[in-house]
């Protein structure tokens, strides 16, 4: 069936809200509004005011109230506008809800899904463009799960209400007018998948640099440089081990990651790499990151800041020598 | 103000948990300073009325959520002496197997939620566990106790406008010493009547003297029935004072020792006890057998922590997340 992200978001939302009566929406202006990415439009109506909750401004409180009602036994779906906004509630999720098993010894589970859009790329300037996935993938204790196609963003909302702890959902912005076939969308919420098999090279990436890095491998392609995708599709639990078959079958490596480079998630991948296999590659890593500056308004300034497929190419064609 | 009537059936019970938590406390100072016990360890000597008071009136399916001052709430909530030693000394008998240590004191089979360290963060959890009550039909209460520092986090504000936004069953109980650690509240707040701040976010607010056990479970007895009967929350300031420091690492260079001393006159234990004895209701006796029951117990406690047995380490990473043990 052909659908959009936004589609598989919403049906994935549905189907959790009609199938099981612990689930229930909170956010800004999911309710009356509709959602600020018109993902959960219409529900009021349908499902009505008790399980679709308008929360007031107040990040902190909804995402721990949301975090309480987990322990308390519910599977809140709690929706934070954009990752931006998720800054004023990363008290709860850091400090309440990724340690909240292990300090107690075990006592109490605290199944909640926290979903947000994230990313760059539609001239939001400096507030609204953030990429900061890296910082919740750096706590034991969270899950994070970046769908970057239609079918995971179908699949993955179902894994993750089946998970026993906070489990944090990136959506990239500019993923949601997206729109695959999608007939099979069961997935698992551990492995990496390989979008386009190769054999010179490696693409590393996840999320919204997914398409970029597609695209690049086509024009690699054409050029006769044959690079593989691996999609990372979760950024904790990392799949190290696809990670580390891709680079032993190609030998080299670039990773794409919309974060700033110092500190990203491409650098815990190449520092894997490194511990992991760093005598199978045959050129010094590369990443392909977001330039070390608050993300501008300006289209040219924000497309000069952000990876681009011309960059991924440049990269592979350095590490192939080429 | 007019002291309530003191009668044994209440007051007997409530001096007896107080006796508990005041004798378990002095033995952690004394053994923290024999260094059985480290890290941080916050006594609440001097504000046992508050916790003795609010937890007879609570039931056994309502809700508790603390801070990290928290030893007298998890005893009084249920959680047995030997398993609060054993959590301080960092054994795995402990209540939360020697992870959680004096600030992380939990249980859930008596729905103690903790125990928890940043100052504020216990509201939105509890306005979640009413959430969660109050969409299941589960007829129940969160009490939520916090200190007068926690009004001064955005948490404290965001959560009491929820609570009687969505009219949840929470009890928010402040007990007010006056000090966020050394910063008192007059140096942190504008307005230091904590109770219209409440008033604001439209609840019911009282503010009790939180020295007298049974006023504090007259008040809390009353808060609860009206969010049984009404269903939205209810603020209950309870006005005390810790005897001790703030922590062991606290040189308590803030507080006047007048201050100190004027307070410590008004001990809720010796007040409960002369009022107890002046209406015949304790002779000496009596009182000397409450004490020695204390005294048993915080010895049994001290034995079993200590006979304990560490947590194996290479069960350091399990329940990180979920999965079988």
């Amino acid at each position: 069936m052909r659908m959009t992200y936004r589609e598989a978001i919403r049906a994935g939302l549905r189907e959790a809200l009609t199938s099981d009566p612990r689930v229930f929406l909170m956010g800004e202006d999911v309710g009356h509004y509709g959602g600020a990415y018109a993902m959960s439009l219409g529900f009021l109506d349908e499902f009505g005011p008790e399980r679709i909750r308008d929360t007031p401004l107040s990040e902190l409180s909804y995402v721990g109230a949301g975090i309480g009602a987990a322990i308390g036994g519910l599977r809140p779906i709690v929706e934070v506008m954009t990752i931006n906004f998720s800054l004023l509630a990363i008290d709860q999720i850091v400090n309440m809800a990724a340690l909240y098993r292990h300090m107690s010894g075990g006592q109490f589970s605290v199944p909640v899904i926290i979903r947000m859009a994230t990313g760059a790329g539609r001239q939001l300037a400096a507030q609204h463009s953030h990429n900061l996935e890296n910082w919740f993938a750096h706590v034991p204790g969270l899950k994070v799960i970046v769908p970057a196609t239609v079918a995971d963003a179908r699949g993955m909302l179902p894994a993750a209400l089946a998970e026993p702890d906070p489990v944090l959902i990136f959506e990239h912005a500019m993923l949601y007018n997206n729109d695959e076939d999608v007939d099979d969308w069961q997935c698992d919420l551990t492995h990496a998948a390989i979008r386009r098999p190769g054999t010179d090279a490696s693409i590393i990436t996840y999320g919204g640099s997914l398409p970029k890095a597609l695209a690049a491998a086509e024009a690699l392609a054409a050029a006769g440089i044959d690079a593989e995708v691996v999609d990372l599709r979760v950024l904790r639990p990392l799949d190290r081990q696809a990670i580390a078959d891709s680079v032993r079958r190609t030998h080299r490596v670039v990773v794409v990651d919309e974060g700033w480079k110092s500190g990203s998630l491409a650098g815990e991948v190449i520092a894997g790499l490194a511990e992991e296999c760093l005598y199978d590659l045959d050129a010094a890593p590369r990443r392909v990151c977001t330039m070390e500056v608050p993300i501008p308004y300006a289209k040219h300034l924000e497309d000069a800041a952000l990876p681009s497929i011309e960059a991924i190419v440049e990269a592979v064609r350095q590490v192939c020598h080429a | 103000m007019t002291k309530l009537k003191v009668d044994a059936a209440l007051g007997v019970p409530l001096l007896t948990d107080m006796l508990r938590v005041r004798r378990m406390e002095e033995k952690c100072a004394e053994l923290y300073g024999a260094s059985k016990i480290r890290g941080f360890l916050h006594l609440y000597i001097g504000e046992e009325a508050c916790a003795s008071g609010v937890l007879r009136a609570v039931g056994p399916d309502d809700n508790v959520v603390a801070t990290y001052r928290e030893h007298g709430h998890a005893l009084l909530r249920g959680v047995p002496m030997t398993a609060i030693m054993a959590e301080m000394f960092g054994k795995v008998s402990g209540c939360a197997r020697g992870r959680g240590g004096s600030m992380h004191l939990f249980d859930a089979s008596r729905r103690f939620y903790g125990g928890t360290a940043i100052v504020g963060s216990g509201l939105p959890l509890a306005v979640g566990l009413g959430l969660a009550d109050a969409m299941t039909g589960r007829a129940a209460v969160t009490v939520c106790f916090f200190g007068d520092g926690a009004v001064a986090e955005g948490a404290f504000h965001e959560s009491m406008n929820l609570a009687a936004l969505w009219q949840l069953p929470v009890l928010f109980v402040c007990e007010n010493n006056l000090y966020a650690m050394g910063t008192a509240l007059a140096r942190h707040q504008s307005q230091t009547d904590l109770t219209v701040k409440a008033a604001a976010y439209n609840m019911p607010a009282m503010s009790v003297d939180g020295m007298d056990a049974l006023a504090v479970h007259t008040a809390t007895v009353e808060a609860l029935s009206g969010i049984r009967e009404e269903g939205g929350p209810a603020f209950l300031e309870l006005r005390t004072y810790r005897f001790r420091a703030h922590s062991m690492f606290d040189p308590d260079l803030y507080r006047d020792k007048a201050e100190i001393e004027a307070w410590k006159q008004l001990d809720p234990i010796v007040a409960l006890a002369g009022r107890l004895s002046r209406a015949g209701l304790l002779d000496e006796a009596g009182y000397a057998a409450l004490e020695a029951a204390a005294e048993a117990e915080v010895a049994d406690a001290v034995a079993f922590a200590e006979a304990s047995e560490w947590e194996p380490v290479d069960e350091l990473l399990v329940d990180v997340v979920g999965g079988a043990r």
